[in-house]
């Protein structure tokens, strides 16, 4: 997979290492600011409140006692 | 990009058996997914901090400004209507959810720990710093001021919720007050178990008498499977002319 993406790239092998360096800088933004958050809230290991079971997330408890 | 010139390196290439090209893809696929959650543990554990950093600096600067105004202006502040009915006895302080409400200090967690704590406890809130439970006391009032927080994401405020021992204080600066509380238990809960941010915990329907704090967040570590709970009572309540309370001296 990865061999055929480095013949598929134009020039000699120094102007490939910079487009590779350039490609691998996109997939790293594109993870951390775009992929990455959007799956983060979905893993549940960042739970921290006490709800109770019948109320969803958005809906905390405190105004009325279960 | 010619049909000719893709296939020229499979023509000159040894030949190579199907099976083993499949493997060697396979492996490939497997390399990268281990590099992805690597990665997103790296995102996860310190990347997220750098927006909750950001956010708190924001939080901290508008907190002192408000409170600068409100000095000035002795009457109560412009509010909002509140975000969510509140019941008979419940704060009538309101505050945006999302906005800055208070400051948290804990001096066995370091002499610099201090966060804005946030209104809210949504996942968008909690990006942002320890949350307050919506409808539950504000600092200082009778009843259970309830705050929840990261343990290991998003700057960990909570992650050393562990070491408080019965005794140590929590101070929660609002725009007059200093409030000194002191921890006076931790326990392990389930996630379910909604009777820990009552008024009178676990007592459901009572009339409280106290005002007492209530910190949340997960427990074990880079789990949430269960809850760490710390109780503590209210002790102290100084005006901030006073100057700092005596258990963020002496450090």
């Amino acid at each position: 997979m990865y061999g055929w993406i480095w013949r598929k790239l134009p020039g000699n092998t120094a102007e490939k290492c910079v487009t590779v360096g350039a490609m691998v800088l996109a997939i790293l933004a594109l993870l951390f600011f775009v992929v990455f958050p959007w799956v983060e809230p979905r893993l549940p290991w960042n739970d921290v409140t006490i709800e109770s079971p019948s109320l969803s997330s958005p809906h905390p408890i405190g105004t009325s006692p279960p | 990009m010619s049909p000719t010139a893709s296939l020229r390196p499979a023509l000159t290439a040894p030949r190579r058996s199907a099976a083993r090209r499949v493997v060697g893809v396979a492996g490939e696929i497997l390399i990268t997914l281990g590099v992805l959650v690597l990665l997103f543990v790296g995102y996860d554990l310190w990347f997220t901090g750098v927006y909750t950093a950001a956010s708190q600096r924001t939080l901290k600067h508008e907190l002192s400004q408000i409170w600068a105004a409100q000095q000035t202006a002795p009457t109560s502040p412009d509010v909002g209507p509140s975000p969510s009915p509140t019941a008979a006895g419940s704060p009538s302080v309101d505050v945006i959810p999302g906005d800055a409400l208070a400051i948290i200090r804990i001096p066995r967690l370091g002499h610099n720990y201090a966060f804005a704590i946030v209104e809210g406890v949504s996942t968008a809130d909690l990006k942002k710093g320890p949350g307050h439970y919506p409808g539950t006391a504000m600092p200082g009032q009778i009843g259970n001021f309830v705050v929840s927080g990261h343990r290991t994401t998003y700057l960990a405020p909570f992650n050393g919720l562990d070491k408080l021992r019965t005794g140590d204080a929590i101070v929660i600066e609002t725009a007059k007050m200093w409030y000194t509380y002191r921890v006076t238990q931790s326990l392990t809960v389930l996630p379910t178990d909604v009777g820990v941010i009552l008024p009178v915990p676990n007592h459901p329907g009572a009339k409280p008498t106290q005002a007492l704090i209530t910190l949340t967040t997960c427990t074990p570590k880079y789990s949430a499977s269960h809850r760490l709970v710390v109780h503590g009572v209210l002790v102290a309540a100084t005006p901030k002319s006073q100057g700092p309370p005596a258990a963020l001296e002496g450090e």
